[in-house]
């Protein structure tokens, strides 16, 4: 992992979180797909997700979750790749487009209209669970008992 | 033997629509949404995905619906749905460590970095029917504190550190996969916790707490229990780099269990762990203790001939679609090996010289 480059780890960070968005946010932030051909259209099937023996150890089969992937190329010839949890094909295209067009050099509309809100509200999602986690924190006290109390 | 028969066809069709009026229940009721399922049967979506083997909170709650909420016949319509599914690949191996936790505990330590984590638990409830559930009310909310971001490491690896603790060899031999061949004996620790991670979970606790009443003590402790989300990564071919897929919740057990040593190496704790799909402390826990016990061998204990040491009768055991598979299958017509059976009866006593009754039996 080491030896990506900045664009290869920027690219990863984004495909990530276009991969957690849920689908119907995504599609309000992008309602319109820029002029595509599909280079392999969307595609449901299954990932084997592994485990390590105590989280550790050597891998093992934990069981699969469902996945959809899909490429698109864009007129420019542009090509995005997809792989999304569920089962939703506008879900993986539309990240597939959007893998696209961050490729060109006028990416940062997208960048600030669609990836950007998609970052902020996972981190408000990711602190609300954290916040919660804390609530629920066991503050230990020690009654002290004895001759010396 | 099976003999193809013919004529109930008209049955059968009426059979599956008076299951799907039943199914509906009382139309005075409002229809369960498969959303409604997802949000509110949570735990029951978990036990499906977990015994289905498919992380799909939507497609278990279908299936919980549409079994009329036999979760058995739910994990059995979710592993024929995944049997259609073309697999794209296997994920690295999710990095638990880095989980988003929202519940962590540790029976061996009290303080420990990062805290004990209670989360949304049924510990220390009361067990008493909450009737205000009955009635509409508003939505409860929990609070909320700032979390301080501190790191909640692995508890084990502190005891690892001072090496207390049987070591890890963190290889990256591809396991073996019994969805892709069949499961044969003797069968590897990987193997074995792949059939434990979609075994049925009464089975499994029943399994676990055999051992706990004394058949193949292990003497387990919860060093840790920790669930939350966990990110799976994918190496994508056509990037060259691995990638987010996704995100799923684990529940994950450690047990520290009595001690290991030799003439050479001095005495260490050893292992059990458990990983289930979705919040499932139970099951968790019960695999941790089963897969303990099922590592006497190579721990070098004493088979005492309990059963959850015994890898071939757990295993085979374990998946309650296979199990449902073969029992339910005998209330299906039989009748020609039914009537061989017949006919053999009668010759024997006939035998015995006591057919005297043959004719009032027609």
């Amino acid at each position: 992992m080491s030896t990506l480059t900045k664009d290869q780890i920027e690219r990863r960070a984004r495909m990530g979180l276009l991969a957690r968005a849920r689908p119907e946010r995504l599609a309000m932030l992008f309602p319109t797909l820029p002029a595509h051909e599909f280079v392999r259209p969307p595609e449901i099937g299954a990932v084997m997700v592994r485990g390590r023996i105590g989280a550790a150890g050597g891998p093992f089969n934990l069981g699969e979750m469902s996945v959809t992937r899909c490429t698109v190329r864009l007129g420019d010839g542009v090509v995005g790749h997809a792989y999304v949890q569920g089962r939703d094909k506008t879900h993986a295209v539309r990240a597939a487009a959007i893998d696209a067009l961050m490729q060109r050099a006028d990416s940062s509309a997208i960048e600030a209209a669609i990836l950007a809100p998609l970052r902020e509200e996972e981190g408000v999602r990711r602190r609300a669970r954290a916040d919660k986690a804390a609530a629920t924190k066991v503050e230990f006290f020690t009654m002290v008992r004895g001759e010396d109390a | 033997m099976y003999v193809a028969t013919k004529g109930g066809e008209r049955a059968i069709e009426a059979a599956h629509q008076w299951l799907g009026e039943m199914r509906r229940g009382d139309t005075e009721v409002p229809e369960l949404s498969v959303a409604q399922i997802r949000e509110q049967m949570t735990l029951a979506v978990n036990r499906v995905m977990a015994e289905g083997s498919l992380y799909d909170p939507d497609l278990a709650a279908l299936a919980i619906k549409q079994a009329r909420g036999d979760l058995i016949e739910a994990v059995f319509l979710i592993r024929a749905y995944r049997t259609t599914l073309p697999r794209f690949a296997a994920s690295l191996p999710v990095d638990t460590d880095r989980m988003e936790i929202t519940r962590r505990i540790s029976a061996t330590f009290k303080d420990v970095p990062g805290g004990q984590i209670l989360g949304p638990t049924f510990d220390y409830t009361h067990r008493l029917l909450d009737f205000a559930l009955m009635a509409d009310g508003n939505a409860p909310r929990a609070e909320s504190r700032e979390a301080d971001g501190s790191p909640s490491p692995h508890i084990l690896a502190l005891l690892d550190r001072d090496g207390l603790m049987e070591p890890l060899a963190a290889t990256d031999e591809t396991p073996p996969d019994l969805t892709r061949e069949p499961l044969e004996m003797p069968a590897s620790r990987p193997l074995r916790l792949q059939a434990l991670a979609r075994g049925d979970e009464g089975f499994l606790l029943s399994m676990a707490y055999s051992t706990q009443r004394g058949y193949g003590r292990t003497h387990a402790f919860v060093g840790e229990l920790r669930i939350g989300a966990c990110a799976v990564e994918m190496d994508i071919p056509e990037l060259g780099f691995a990638v987010e897929i996704g995100e799923i919740e684990l529940t994950e057990c450690e047990t520290v269990n009595q001690f290991n040593g030799s003439k050479t190496e001095p005495p260490q704790f050893t292992r059990g762990y458990g990983l289930v799909m979705g919040q499932s402390e139970r099951k968790a826990i019960s695999m941790s203790l089963v897969d303990r016990a099922l590592r006497w061998e190579e721990l070098g204990e004493e088979n005492t001939g309990a059963p959850a040491q015994d890898a071939e009768f757990v295993l085979y055991h374990s998946d309650n679609i296979q199990a449902t598979g073969f029992l339910e299958h005998i209330k299906l017509p039989h009748y020609v090996d039914f009537q061989s059976e017949l006919e053999l009866i009668r010759k024997l006593r006939r035998e015995a010289g006591s057919d005297d009754r043959q004719e009032a039996a027609e």
